[in-house]
């Protein structure tokens, strides 16, 4: 079903996310990059940008006018006449632009804004506890399989008031939209005729349509702008954003930050001995190993630092590329969880930063406070079988990990 | 010491709140604004540089009052 494309030789005009090499360790690439070439250019997925300094990141982030978010995630297939059109787009509020995306945006912040994400503290922490019951007594487990991964599934599936024992449909969903961008145009439509996520939803809808109940499904379903409730088309679309954009991110954080504690002793041990240096470290480690690059497609012909950036090219968002610029973070690939001065773009920057981040930053520090308490000390047990994830969000998909 | 935010820049990333929530808070949409017209008292003043440097956008900046 997926068609491997050829090795990347030179990352300056031929680079592609997907390479292994990117994928195992996308690091120095980006570094030599930086140096050489800050905007490279590749003719893959029909012509693609990548700025890898922070400054030119954020400008891209900022610029609405000459950047369009109606599609962010970089595929062989650009967004058809079949999608919603600019400013609304498949997704809203990520795939929309100014003025419709402040509207669109604005509805769903309060559900996102910190007082409301404290009041799934608890749920989380007992999800957590409960995770790690389940492997209680056991000296070898997988910090990703059976531990990271259920976190952010099972809480986005409690805000949307989804059932719970539909954690594996999303995962499969997920993992279509966000890694099969090797995918064929042909396969590609071949899996969107079926329709199956949208069926999916259509009947949760139709649940909570007859039954309303105190969650985000309904909440939508409540929602207005300018007096008028929200398209059916919108409602699907931002639940769809909601799933595929606060699991597999979030997985990803709470993933990169226990592989990076299982191979780092000193950093383990701190940690431990020190709990209040929490929320300063998961700053550092959200830095450090950023999951998120985002993309846009270039609205108007223009040029960018020299580029001539033609209307329709796609535009690689590299924030994890930003967050290790050593011109704004010193000792930048080092990681410091005590880094007092941290204005890392994780989360994004500009209008679209990331809705959820207060809910990932939560569970990300929940996920690391009950590891640590109940597993204080670890290591990788097969450092050779860390899987990344391909595509625009880096994690660890398996983590052969040591209970010492 | 004042802080001051800076609503036009400012887009929610909180970090300001969680460094320093006696001298920010935030609004129902998660945009921040300063507490008590922004006096920093001497105590909180290593806080308020916290909070200047660890904001994204740099949405957040101090005001020496004499």
């Amino acid at each position: 079903m997926t068609a491997r494309r050829p090795p990347v030789t030179d990352w300056a005009t031929d680079f592609d996310h997907t390479d292994p090499q990117w994928v195992a360790d996308p690091y120095p690439i980006w570094e030599a990059l930086r140096t050489t070439c800050p905007v490279a250019h590749s003719d893959r997925y029909g012509g693609t940008w990548l700025p890898v300094r922070h400054d030119d990141v954020a400008a891209v982030a900022y610029d609405t006018e000459h950047f369009t978010s109606r599609s962010v995630v970089v595929s062989e297939v650009r967004p058809g006449s079949n999608d919603l059109p600019a400013p609304i787009g498949v997704a809203p509020p990520i795939t929309s632009d100014p003025p419709f995306h402040a509207m669109a945006r604005r509805l769903l912040l309060p559900a996102f804004a910190p007082k409301a994400v404290e009041a799934l503290e608890p749920f989380t922490r007992e999800l957590c506890r409960e995770l790690l019951d389940a492997i209680e007594g056991r000296d070898q487990v997988d910090a990703a399989v059976d531990y990271a991964r259920h976190i952010p599934l099972r809480v986005i599936v409690k805000m949307l008031g989804f059932p719970q024992e539909d954690a594996d449909v999303f995962r499969r969903f997920i993992r279509m939209v966000l890694e099969d961008v090797d995918m064929s145009p042909e396969d590609r439509q071949a899996v969107e005729d079926e329709r199956e996520l949208e069926h999916y939803i259509d009947a949760r809808i139709a649940e909570h349509q007859a039954e309303p109940q105190d969650d985000l499904t309904s909440f939508l379903l409540d929602a207005e702008i300018d007096g008028q409730k929200l398209e059916p088309d919108h409602v699907r679309g931002t639940m769809v954003l909601l799933m595929i954009a606060g699991i597999d991110t979030t997985w990803s954080a709470i993933g990169a930050s226990l592989w990076h504690l299982a191979r780092t002793p000193q950093d383990r041990k701190r940690l431990a001995a020190e709990p209040a240096l929490m929320p300063t470290a998961v700053e550092e480690l959200l830095r450090a190993y950023a999951p998120v690059t985002m993309a846009r497609l270039v609205a108007k012909d223009f040029d960018f630092h020299g580029c001539p950036m033609k209307e329709g090219d796609w535009l690689l968002l590299p924030f994890p590329a930003a967050n290790r610029d050593p011109e704004v973070f010193p000792d930048a690939d080092q990681v410091l969880l005590d880094r007092v001065e941290n204005r890392h773009g994780a989360f994004g920057l500009g209008i679209h930063r990331c809705i959820g981040s207060n809910l990932a930053r939560m569970e990300l520090r929940v996920a690391l406070e009950e590891w640590m308490l109940r597993y204080p000390d670890f290591e990788l047990s097969d450092p050779a079988a860390v899987a990344w994830s391909a595509g625009q969000v880096r994690g660890p998909r398996t983590i052969p990990t040591r209970i010492l | 010491m004042r802080v001051q935010v800076d609503g036009e820049k400012c887009q929610g990333h909180n970090r300001c709140y969680a460094i320093a929530p006696e001298l920010f808070d935030v609004d129902e949409l998660g945009f921040a604004f300063a507490l008590h017209d922004g006096a920093v008292p001497a105590e909180l003043e290593e806080k308020a540089r916290m909070a200047v440097a660890n904001c994204p956008e740099f949405a957040i900046s101090i005001v020496e009052t004499p």
